[in-house]
């Protein structure tokens, strides 16, 4: 189908507008389709290949129960929210997505049969356009994320879960699955793992340790520069794990005294989901905003081109308009900072910044002013997730715009205080205080394993650091023990630890 | 690009998960099920209904910031504010996260769904230990039977008419092959003639081609073809539908409490769904006494508390004159069923069941009487010992004592086991 539309691109059959109304057609889809696939092209936009599949509002509740995978294990929780988007949406407090799109490849995009045919053409320019290029080219995905394997995985995940339920009984899976689900946030790697290397190699690298001590001893350092004494706990080569580890579903795969082999697998499959879902809850500015900017740019460009008429403009800004809208802090209906907004905001900065620089953005930006613009997007498309993206890019101007402002809440205070605004003081700190809230420990406390008493009473020791006297809810950190014991299966212990090493409170868990 | 339509994939995807959730949950839902049974009335009973379940039940833990500590928070949209502003905290939560959103985005409010008209009844049978078979039939919606409407081109096999496919077949080969076979018979006749004269042989070897293509053709006619079959035909008709008046008789005294009504609200609950799976209409009549009786609608009857004496006479020759009146024996199935805790003084007992064997049960089609007993073992109430001799007599009786909700329903045991024989 896409290689009837390249040939003959700006007289037939696209010299036409494309005809829209409210309803839409299979072929429809397919015209508007390769009408965005030739533009995209224009722009060197790179993507997996697309599969659109239309679904009902049904579907698409279904869809949203399983965090929009298309298919998922059974548990009781993806019943609670379907439960609940049902009643939202059946009652009107709530409006479906018009799409949902799964990183895999090929890029599958769920859109709604409800749609008009200007939203079908929105969401194709945004899901399989926007996202699915985000999806190949984003640093995260590509190190985390295996799109060619998710699918099967999937596959794979659910038979096995309902395998063990047949073999193991239903109740005895659901508590693990309730347990893993506990410490999913904790299931992810942030770093590649090292390649585990061979004795050999490790061998010869000690070899060349020595050797290169050999050739550069000189006993003088040894005698004049007095030597730092090693910390003892370190080199007794007993304690274990050396490093601390923080992704405590790993851990427990891999090290749990009691856990069969079966619950290993599903301890790793929760891990496996958590770990695809790692990467877009790191990007969710960056990828709604690339998205967002993309179906903005590829159906202005359609317009530009005269493939789609003034009707269909007019629809597609007020959808458009309605994505990007963000409210003030005071005005009814604030939700917090809208990531379409802020996103789809800085890109059409970075746009604007290399096509019409101020003096302001060549003082602040001196490497983007006056440079290709597609260049400069796709590398901060590949290269960033939302903190590094938007401490490296959010302008003085869009602060200003923004009207963006810090409130200081520090404990002990009466009052809160408005840290700083957009002014010249306060251009930085906003940035770094706004790239701050998109870091991974601004919503989740750092917890990593410190011990694991292999030797004796096979205890595990986690140890949590606490950073500006942000304590864990009390409540729920008894629940997740309780849930860490089961995986443990021997004594769990939590130490709270302040800056200096102190160790505040502890938490014990015991069979 | 592919384009794939999958509306017409299963739509109910979530519906494990959704009873795994109401699986986990169903003690919650059980007390909201009770609480239901209180509320509601009678004839919404079998609606289904919304069960509340609180939030911090069904959380799922993880963890999370509390309060205290520092932070900063950044918005958009200020107007007023320069470095330096001081902010009341809003909502005024003393040293917690002001401007911070809650850690877990976990609301305080209840968890709210509603349960299908199944998923409710499910329920509501489960305490009262209905045997599982007669779960499946009360819980049907309505009943229907199938009839035949002539015949129709396609259809499951089992529905093959075997006879109408065959005529079909028959029809069907006669009319493909009548022409040929008359043109068959013409060149036959003509043959035998020139068979006669020995000059004609080239003609002859004509025409006995001729006749073994035509031969050939009318052979391949097929016997039968796709085109003949034919399949039995039916259409869903609802049963013929009948009436029935369902006569809710209460004692309402002082001494009748929240469990007693609740237990007899069970009881006529139970012989209504009974009834509505019999009948397409059914009619309710609340009738309640103390010394005197009258009839009065549901929310009265259940709630509405009096006090007085007691005469269950009253009670009878009442129902007895708005049947009368309004629900001749000839166009409605009379039923009642009536709740006591057994109180009767003087002779009323004894004038009362003499009236319900002379008067009432020949128009019933049925009389049910429940006694909800102060305990499990006391001993025999008057009414009771007068009513029980008229359970071995008359077969369109019965009566039963009720301490729990599981004994209600071999009450109607026997009135199903007959209903059903006849």
């Amino acid at each position: 189908m896409s290689a009837m539309g390249r040939g003959g691109s700006d007289t037939t059959p696209y010299g036409m507008p494309l005809p829209h109304g409210p309803e839409w057609e299979f072929d429809l889809i397919e015209r508007y389709h390769d009408a965005i696939a030739e533009t995209a092209a224009e722009f060197g936009l790179d993507t997996y290949p697309n599969q659109i599949e239309i679904i009902s509002s049904e579907q698409m509740l279904d869809a949203y129960a399983s965090s929009g995978l298309p298919l998922g294990y059974p548990h009781w929780s993806y019943g609670k929210s379907f439960i609940r988007n049902e009643a939202a949406y059946r009652k009107g407090y709530q409006g479906l997505a018009y799409e949902i799109v799964i990183n895999s490849n090929p890029c599958i995009a769920y859109l709604m049969e409800e749609n008009t045919m200007a939203m079908q053409a929105l969401v194709v320019a945004h899901a399989c356009y926007g996202h699915n290029s985000f999806f190949k080219g984003n640093y995260l995905f590509r190190q985390f994320t295996q799109a060619d394997a998710i699918l099967d995985y999937l596959v794979f995940a659910r038979r096995y879960v309902m395998e063990c339920e047949e073999r193991h009984g239903v109740a005895q899976v659901e508590e693990l699955i309730d347990s893993c689900h506990a410490l999913m946030d904790y299931g992810v790697d942030r770093y590649r793992r090292p390649q585990p290397i061979s004795p050999r190699e490790r061998e010869a690298r000690r070899h060349e340790r020595a050797e290169h001590e050999r050739r550069l001893f000189d006993d003088l350092w040894r005698t004049t520069v007095p030597q730092k004494e090693v910390e003892a706990v370190a080199s007794d080569g007993k304690a274990f794990p050396a490093e601390p580890e923080e992704n405590l579903l790993y851990f427990i795969e891999k090290h749990s005294p009691t856990l069969a082999l079966w619950q290993r697998e599903l301890v790793r499959i929760v891990r496996k989901l958590s770990q695809y879902f790692y990467p877009q809850i790191q990007t969710k500015v960056m990828n709604e905003g690339w998205a967002t900017f993309w179906h903005y740019t590829l159906i202005n460009r359609l317009y530009d081109k005269r493939h789609i008429d003034d009707a269909f403009m007019f629809e597609f800004l007020h959808h458009h308009t309605n994505v990007v809208a963000q409210r003030g802090f005071d005005e009814q209906g604030y939700h917090g900072i809208n990531p379409y907004a802020l996103g789809f905001a800085m890109m059409q900065d970075i746009r604007r910044m290399c096509e019409n620089p101020t003096p302001e953005d060549r003082h602040w930006f001196p490497d983007l002013a006056g440079t290709d613009w597609v260049a400069q997007l796709d590398f901060a498309m590949r290269n960033f997730k939302d903190e590094s993206f938007i401490s490296q890019y959010l302008s003085p101007k869009l602060i200003r715009e923004l009207r963006l402002f810090v409130v200081a809440d520090h404990e002990g205070e009466a009052e809160l205080l408005v840290d700083s605004i957009h002014d010249d003081q306060g251009y930085r700190r906003v940035r770094r205080m706004l790239a701050e809230l998109y870091r991974r420990e601004n919503r989740l406390p750092d917890i990593q394993v410190a011990r694991y008493y292999r030797e004796s009473d096979r205890s595990l020791v986690l140890r949590n650091h606490v950073y500006r006297g942000r304590l864990l809810d009390d409540r729920q950190a008894d629940e997740v023990m309780r849930h860490l014991g089961r995986l443990w299966g021997f004594a769990v212990r939590l130490e709270s630890v302040d800056a200096d090493g102190r160790v505040e409170n502890t938490r014990e868990w015991h069979t | 690009m592919h384009l794939i339509d999958r509306r017409l994939n299963g739509r109910n995807k979530s519906a494990v998960n959704r009873e795994r959730f109401i699986r986990r949950y169903k003690d919650h839902i059980r007390r909201a099920v009770k609480g239901m049974v209180a509320d509601r009335s009678i004839k919404d009973m079998i609606q289904g209904g919304e069960v509340k379940v609180p939030a911090k039940d069904i959380s799922e833990p993880g963890f999370s910031y509390g309060r205290g500590g520092d932070w900063e928070s950044v918005h958009p949209g200020n107007r007023e504010f320069v470095r330096g502003d001081r902010i009341q905290r809003p909502g005024g939560r003393g040293g917690s996260g002001g401007g911070r959103e809650p850690g877990t985005g976990e609301s305080t409010d209840d968890f709210v769904f509603s349960l299908s008209r199944e998923e409710f009844l499910d329920i509501f049978f489960e305490d009262l230990e209905l045997p599982n078979l007669m779960r499946t039939t009360l819980a049907e919606v309505q009943q229907r039977k199938l009839v035949r409407a002539g015949y129709v081109k396609d259809g499951a096999p089992s529905n093959l008419s075997v006879a109408r496919t065959m005529k079909t077949a028959l029809a069907r080969r006669i009319a493909l092959g009548g022409p040929l076979r008359e043109e068959l018979e013409d060149l036959r006749a003509l043959l035998a003639q020139l068979l006669r004269d020995p000059s004609e042989s080239t003609r002859v070897h004509a025409l006995q081609a001729r006749i073994l293509e035509l031969e050939g053709r009318i052979a391949r006619v097929p016997f039968l073809d796709d085109v003949d079959l034919r399949y039995r035909h039916r259409v869903v008709q609802p049963a013929p539908v009948a009436r029935a008046v369902m006569f809710c008789l209460m004692d309402v005294s002082a001494s009748m409490d929240e469990r007693k009504k609740d237990l007899a609200k069970r009881f006529f609950t139970l012989l209504y769904l009974f009834l509505t799976r019999e009948y397409e209409r059914v009619e309710l009549v609340f009738i309640r006494h103390t010394d005197e009786a009258e009839e009065v609608d549901e929310d009265t009857f259940f709630y509405d508390q009096r006090s007085g004496g007691t005469v269950v006479l009253s009670a009878l020759e009442l129902m007895k004159s708005v049947a009368a009146a309004r629900f001749p024996v000839s166009e409605w199935n009379i039923y009642a069923a009536q709740a006591s805790d057994g109180d009767a003084f003087g002779a009323d007992a004894g004038k009362s069941a003499r009236y319900l064997r002379e008067q009432l049960l020949p128009l019933t089609r049925y009389f049910a009487y429940i006694e909800t007993p102060e305990e499990e073992y006391s001993r025999k109430s008057p009414l009771w010992a007068e009513y029980e001799e008229l359970q071995g007599e008359e077969d369109n009786f019965a009566m039963k004592r009720v301490s729990r909700a599981q004994d209600i329903y071999p009450v109607f045991r026997d009135l199903f086991a007959k209903e059903h024989a006849a």
